[in-house]
């Protein structure tokens, strides 16, 4: 008698109904991850390099296969749905900013897999801009013969694929659980990413264990912030937070103590949007970027740069825009002052910057604000303009980061900015290349920086946010100077009998730079259809 | 057939971008490349051309949309083409006369160390101009225009290291930019009236517009054709422009780009029928040029500064006709084209000359050069029947015919009008004759140069002599071609719209009338440069000659009204700025350089106190969100 009530007191456990092709996208990049992991274990040492190296493009490419097959068979628009028990949306801006994460990683593979930039170990072996043993303490014995010995950290390639697979998850997570899940899936294998630098390890490490600390007191925000909300709504389902917020859902007995408390839903949503400000580098919570960029090996940087933001960005729009629209008068002004904040903070304090990589970072500051801009418009045209702002921005930071991993002395990579002088004087194809990136960051028309700010600009004045318009219009303004100032340094400075040399790239880091620069002027000549696509893609399953 | 429209710009623009960024391994082919890839365009244009001739009248004309560049609510920013009769028509001068031009400059440049960017100059100019008269709205026209104003910027100055061609570069381009000035408050203009730059909705909608708007327009319009067509008072820069290879003053400075302030005014037709005072200030504008023109031309001893003014004066024709409507825009275009073709050849009979005699323009160190270069003398002597008018060569049926329009405008007006194009016509005819006598005919004056060579007068190459004779071929019969049934009439009223003008005098009487101010005008300069000797140092002159040596003191006019009162209004603002503006702006660099001194100390590299901003900021974040829902 008693085991019967128990039987029906526990509620049958069905096996949960996974839809495994529309996962699939992540599936290759982590399945990839895994057999790289493998390959660590069993592929002899000298393969690795080529085998690691042909997993992860693999993975990559298959993964951008099945991205574009589920974008093409209609789960951008019409088929758009929840899968994994509705953990995970597979919609158009899922897909449209998945396809661009994998691209973005791709090209960061090729970057990473760069052996002509340094020089030979002692045993002549070509090495890469990773340390060769991680767990050498700098300056030690252990690291000098690491080094002479030419060994290398294949397992960057594993990393990354975690990493990328994080991201592809974190903008399609659709309850906050997968959400949290993701960030931190993506975070712990960058913080190990930054501290491998071949040079300036000390810098490297301390540059790790800052991003390191910082990100693991925001995912507490992060996960207080869950938390918070689950108890106002009493689910983590983004669609289900918005029926509680709108009044739209029945509310369980249970749960009526807290349903109706909205000081818990608004600092939940506080602390989330900490969690999410923080990996994208909104001021105040940008401090970290600086620092990570600078120490980070270079394109450790463009990777994270790039790719971290698109998938922090489509987390934080879909948080916003699928669980809380409801609420939009009150995190609409707040984002305001973060906006304005981050944008002008950005400008001014990169204007006396002195280190390139340091200023690239202001630099991404500041556009983390003009994206803000377009978050806030709250509707699709927002949504579409800060995807295409996404796609554009990434590729144009990946392209310049590679740049700076080319402007070489005997120290490595020489990136202070009076180094830099009269660089187009020696290799004026280079300079010209690094010129079209920063004036895509200023926002000069015919490149993709003026089309994704315009986009943005555009959508948050229709959405009545002029004065955010006037504030970012001024800051790119103030921008433009020192972007145009390096131009300036690197044209019209005579060039130092000391200065650093260009090396010459293998083609990786060649097709890098190239691809940058043609989606760059692509997206600047002729972007109608790639605006036309971001547009079409521009709305949330719930 | 119609998609091939782009591929006429792409081609030019295919062949600048590899030469000039192909590096050196194109300097050997690179010549043969550029000019092959006109000669293709010229193809695609022919192709087109036939096409469209296949069609009838009503079906001619072409759209085609490329693609929409800014795609937003309010302001769509096409990139579109059109071809029609009047885009055919320049399409095919342009590549047509480009492509000899191409052709020649192989020859006239084989020494020049920088062939290849020359070419590649050339190339940029064709696509740009290409771009300017292809397009289907006024933006990208624009973005032409300016193209066409880049190319010749850089080709005026290619030989930078003469003082003189850098000045002159840079003072062409900037007497354009006042004109584009014109061209953008145009289009701005348009835009705020119509809500779009397209020609199609821009011409249907002009009717609505009110008279003022209208007139703006047209001014506006009329300024940009002054800049880039040299005419009055924007004229200054090009006579200093033939400091340029002369291949660039054949093509860009006779034949093509000038005329665009013509095709500006054609394509604007349905604006201008509608501005009457904007109709007035352009014959007004034609009339002063065409004569201000063609009275420096009778001054000048350079050779191409003598050709130069003829320009200036025979787009005054053009100009005058396009003003006076619907009568005249066929004659304009017409005139245009005739005078592509023979103001192209002289330019390049010219350059010949030149070639042969070490580089010398003074034409008073020329003389008796029939003997040494027949076919130079032969062709240039075409092209100079052709360009004063001589009955049955092209230049007397296009001009006769504005001549006609002109008294055809009625009333004061257009005898006043007519009167302005008789009296050019025999001034022309003087001189083009005395550029014809103290070149061709008479002893010969040659000196030895500076370094001692004495010249050894040679005919030219084959690439060069080819181009011209294809020109020659056009001065003299293309006008009979167009004039047969009225082909030119017919092929471009649907476009321009054409009635007939109500002349006084009969189609007869004005032709007795030019051909009497032809011969008079002939004759006069016979008696003066043909029946006695040269003098090898110009003599002092008359106070006209004078004036008419110094460009009719437009430089001088340039420097004292605007060079000094523009540096005293300088003067003015800078001691304005000094005193307050200055202040502002640097106070706000200061401050933003000042400001971002000061955050920077934040960034500290401490851990710490990067958490505590976080949490500081966590906590404003959280108080503002619950406040926001308090008030």
């Amino acid at each position: 008698m008693t085991g019967m009530t128990l039987a029906a007191a526990i509620p049958p456990i069905s096996a949960p109904h996974i839809e495994y092709l529309q996962l699939s996208p992540m599936l290759a990049v982590f399945g990839a991850a895994l057999v790289g992991i493998l390959a660590e274990a069993f592929v002899p040492r000298r393969h690795r390099y080529t085998t690691q190296i042909g997993i992860a493009l693999a993975g990559l490419a298959a993964s951008f296969g099945l991205i574009l097959y589920l974008a093409v068979d209609g789960y951008a628009t019409n088929k758009a749905d929840l899968a994994a028990m509705g953990a995970v949306a597979v919609d158009g801006p899922s897909l449209f900013l998945q396809g661009v994460i994998t691209l973005v990683a791709v090209v960061a593979v090729l970057q990473f897999a760069e052996r002509r930039l340094e020089p030979r170990s002692g045993t002549g072996a070509a090495v890469d801009a990773f340390a060769p043993e991680a767990a050498a303490v700098p300056g030690s014995d252990a690291e000098r013969r690491a080094a002479t010995s030419g060994h290398a950290t294949t397992e960057i390639y594993p990393l990354t694929m975690f990493a990328v697979g994080g991201m592809l998850l974190f903008p399609a997570a659709s309850d906050l659980l997968t959400m949290f899940v993701a960030l931190e899936v993506f975070s712990l294998p960058l913080y190990l990413l930054c501290a491998l630098a071949r040079r300036r390890r000390l810098l490297s490490q301390e540059a790790a264990v800052k991003y390191f600390l910082l990100g693991a007191f925001s995912s507490a925000f992060f996960l207080f912030g869950l938390a918070l909300v689950y108890g106002y709504a009493g689910s983590v389902q983004l669609s289900r937070i918005a029926d509680v917020v709108e009044g739209k859902a029945t509310i369980t007995p249970a749960l009526a103590q807290t349903t109706g408390n909205d000081v818990l839903l608004l600092i939940g949503l506080a602390m989330l949007g900490v969690g999410l400000l923080f990996k994208v580098g909104a001021v105040p919570f940008h401090m970290w970027t600086p620092d990570v960029y600078q120490g980070a090996p270079t394109p450790v940087t463009g990777f994270m740069a790039s790719a971290t933001k698109v998938a922090a960005f489509g987390a934080m729009l879909r948080l916003l825009y699928v669980a809380f629209p409801g609420l939009s008068w009150d995190w609409r002004p707040v984002l305001w002052g973060v906006a304005i904040l981050t944008m002008v903070a950005g400008a001014i304090i990169a204007v006396t910057q002195t280190d390139v990589k340091r200023l690239l970072a202001y630099s991404s500051v500041a556009h983390a604000g003009f994206i803000l801009t377009g978050v806030i418009a709250l509707d699709r045209s927002g949504l579409g303009a800060v995807m295409f702002y996404l796609a554009a921005y990434s590729f144009v930071t990946l392209g310049a980061f590679a740049v700076v991993t080319l402007v070489r002395d005997a120290d490595g990579e020489a990136t202070h900015l009076s180094r830099w002088a009269g660089l187009g004087r020696r290799s004026p194809l280079l300079a010209a290349v690094f010129a079209l990136f920063l004036l895509a960051f200023a926002g000069i028309p015919l490149t993709s920086g003026f089309t994704g700010k315009f986009a943005v600009f555009q959508a948050a004045s229709g959405s009545g946010a002029t004065a955010l318009v006037i504030v970012g219009v001024l800051s790119s303004a103030v921008a433009a100077f020192f972007y145009i100032r390096v131009i300036v340094l690197m044209f019209f400075s005579d060039p130092r009998a000391d200065g650093p040399t260009v090396a010459v790239p293998s083609p990786l880091t060649g097709a890098a730079i190239g691809l940058g620069a043609v989606v760059t002027v692509v997206l600047g000549v002729a972007p109608e259809y790639f605006l036309h696509l971001a547009n079409q893609a521009s709305l949330f399953v719930r | 057939m119609d998609n091939l429209i782009p591929v006429l710009v792409a081609v030019p623009l295919l062949g600048a971008a590899l030469l000039l960024c192909g590096g050196r391994r194109l300097d050997r082919v690179g010549h043969w490349l550029g000019t092959l890839l006109a000669f293709a365009s010229f193809g695609v244009g022919l192709a087109l051309f036939f096409s469209m001739l296949g069609r009838s009248a009503a079906d001619r004309p072409v759209h085609l949309n490329l693609y929409t560049w800014i795609p937003v609510n309010g302001f769509q920013a096409e990139v579109g083409f059109q071809l029609d009769q009047l885009s055919m028509t320049f399409v095919l001068l342009i590549t047509g006369v480009g492509s000899l031009i191409h052709l020649y400059s192989i020859g006239y440049m084989a020494h020049d160390e920088k062939r290849r960017k020359f070419f590649g100059f050339l190339n940029l100019f064709l696509a740009a101009m290409l771009l300017l008269v292809l397009a289907d709205n006024y933006l990208l026209l624009y973005v032409g225009w300016e193209g066409v104003g880049l190319a010749s910027y850089l080709l005026i100055g290619f030989w930078q290291h003469k003082p003189s061609a850098a000045t002159a570069a840079k003072k062409a381009f900037l007497v354009n930019r006042v004109g584009d000035v014109g061209l953008s408050i145009a289009v701005m203009l348009m835009f705020t009236t119509f809500g779009t730059f397209a020609f199609t909705p821009v011409f249907a909608d002009a009717p609505k517009a009110t008279q003022a708007t209208l007139t703006g327009i047209g001014l506006m319009l009329l300024l940009a054709a002054c800049g880039k067509s040299a005419q009055v008072p924007l004229q200054s820069w090009l006579g200093d422009a033939m400091e340029g290879p002369t291949p660039v003053s054949a093509l860009i400075h006779a034949a093509t780009m000038v005329t665009a302030g013509v095709y500006l005014i054609t394509r604007s037709s349905a604006i201008f029928n509608l501005a009457p005072t904007a109709q007035l200030a352009t014959v007004v504008v034609g009339a002063v040029t065409l004569l201000f023109g063609a009275i420096v031309g009778c001054a000048k001893d350079d050779i191409k500064k003598a050709l130069a003014g003829s320009t200036m004066s025979q787009i005054g024709y053009m100009v005058l006709a396009a003003g006076l409507g619907p009568i005249g825009y066929v004659f304009a275009i017409m005139h245009l084209v005739t005078h592509g073709f023979f103001k192209a050849g002289l330019f390049l009979g010219a350059g010949s000359v030149m070639h042969g005699m070490n580089d010398e323009v003074d034409m008073r160190k020329y003389g008796g050069l029939r003997k040494y270069m027949p076919l130079t003398f032969v062709t240039f002597g075409l092209g100079y029947l052709a360009i004063i008018g001589f009955p049955g060569l092209s230049g007397f049926f296009s001009k006769d015919k504005i001549i006609e329009a002109a008294f055809g405008h009625g009333g004061t007006e257009g005898w006043i009008l007519g009167t302005c194009t008789l009296v050019g016509a025999a001034v022309t005819a003087f001189y083009m004759t005395r550029v014809m006598l103290m070149t061709f005919f008479g002893e010969k004056r040659w000196v030895p140069d500076a370094d001692g060579h004495e010249p050894h007068p040679h005919e030219s190459p084959a690439v060069m002599g080819a181009p011209m004779v294809i020109l020659a071929f056009g001065s003299v019969f293309l006008g009979g071609l167009f004039s047969i049934n009225s082909s030119f009439v017919h092929w471009l009223s649907p476009v321009t719209g054409y009635q007939e003008g109500h002349s006084p005098l009969s189609t007869t009487t004005v032709t007795a009338c030019t051909t009497v101010v032809l011969l008079l005008g002939v004759g006069v300069a016979w008696m003066m440069y043909g029946r006695k000797p040269v003098p090898a140092v110009p003599p002092l002159g008359s106070l006209l000659t004078r004036a008419a040596r110094r460009d009719l003191l437009q430089d001088d006019f340039n420097h004292v009204v605007l060079v000094s009162g523009g540096s005293h209004l300088t003067r003015f603002l800078v001691y304005l700025e000094g005193k307050g503006l200055d202040g502002l702006v640097n106070g706000i660099a200061a401050l933003i350089g000042g400001t971002s001194g000061r955050v920077r100390k934040v960034q500290n590299g401490y851990v710490r106190s990067y958490a505590l901003s976080m949490f500081g900021g966590a906590l404003v974040l959280a108080a503002t969100t619950l406040l926001m829902r308090a008030v």
